[in-house]
């Protein structure tokens, strides 16, 4: 759905850039070009690994790990499990959802949707390359912290 | 060839532990060859499109614009412009980071694209509706109000902790890339 908007979107303002200006949207497509090889290697790796990890650390994996936790434990867990992780929002959210009714608490979702969308070790190779390693490292050290803040607030809230 | 290799070392080590995975158990192997390619269509919806707009956005969109709205003296305006622009992504965070580098590029206040980078993280509208039909809204709206304030705060904290020649550097780097 959004790539169908994605590749809408950039062909409509491709045409309306030719038309204005043939050399610029030259320009634009050579720059474009040049920037996605210059990230493919480090795309690639992620790719990869993403499948690899995925493969070993399956679903039933993950809820077995944070089913029957104990409180803080299991959000720990959860935290780590969502900064390794890498699913996408539409399968992530029912599976928590699922996780929820299968026993895992409210905080323990709380951090693993907070890590899943905030934290990415898998892609630190592509933001690394963009970013540089002290930001990137601080980055997501901070988001991984920030994610137990956002348990504690989700258990008060709605656990 | 041998920058290639170089180049590419990451991705050919990676394709190695694969093949091991796959001589250890033919299944895992398997499975993980197919997670890869919904992995790889996910960046093929994705990533072309983005980098063709970038691309036309740095010709075409002049730097004084972008100064002015998202620079350093655009205050609150630039923090929520920032926040809007993130939250109105779709796509997984490695998306935003290209899109990020396109702003630095372009002068955009480094802060501000911190908080960019924070809500295309975690602030999303569209997978907002979708947290709240599968999770419910307390989880969701609970989420979503202790994240606006912690992104615009780690945003600060990441500045307050950074050297100003790596920030520089993390510049310079941007003309390069693009």
């Amino acid at each position: 759905m959004s790539g169908i908007i994605l590749y809408s979107s950039a062909i409509i303002l491709l045409v309306i850039s030719f038309l204005k200006d043939r050399e610029k949207t030259k320009v634009a497509l050579k720059k474009a070009w040049k920037s996605f090889e210059s990230i493919l290697p480090q795309i690639l790796t992620v790719m990869v690994i993403v499948g690899a990890l995925l493969a070993v650390l399956d679903t039933q994996t993950i809820s077995r790990l944070l089913g029957s936790q104990s409180r803080w434990m299991g959000v720990v867990l959860a935290a780590v499990a969502g900064s390794i992780a890498i699913i996408p929002p539409y399968v992530a959210f029912p599976m928590a959802a699922l996780l929820l009714r299968e026993g895992a608490g409210y905080m323990q979702m709380g951090a693993f949707v907070s890590t899943l969308m905030m934290v990415g070790i898998v892609t630190m190779p592509v933001e690394i390359k963009y970013f540089g390693k002290r930001l990137t490292l601080l980055r997501n050290v901070f988001a991984f912290m920030f994610s137990f803040l956002v348990a504690a607030a989700i258990g008060l809230v709605v656990g | 060839m041998k920058v290639l290799i170089k180049k590419y070392m990451g991705f050919l080590m990676a394709v190695a532990a694969v093949g091991i995975i796959m001589v250890l158990s033919t299944k895992t192997g398997l499975k993980a060859l197919g997670i890869m390619a919904g992995t790889f269509k996910e960046m093929l919806m994705l990533l072309p499109p983005v980098f063709v707009m970038l691309g036309l956005l740095d010709v075409w969109v002049p730097r004084e614009t972008m100064v002015k709205y998202m620079g350093e003296g655009s205050g609150i305006k630039g923090i929520v412009l920032s926040i809007l622009i993130g939250s109105a992504a779709a796509g997984p965070l490695y998306g935003a980071f290209p899109v990020a580098a396109v702003f630095m590029k372009k002068g955009a206040k480094f802060s501000n694209i911190l908080i960019f980078l924070g809500a295309w993280s975690t602030t999303k509208i569209p997978t907002l509706m979708f947290e709240i039909a599968s999770l419910g809204p307390a989880f969701a709206l609970t989420r979503l109000a202790i994240n606006i304030p912690g992104i615009i705060i780690i945003a600060h904290l990441l500045i307050k902790l950074m050297p100003k020649k790596e920030i520089e550097r993390i510049r310079e780097n941007s003309y390069e890339i693009l």
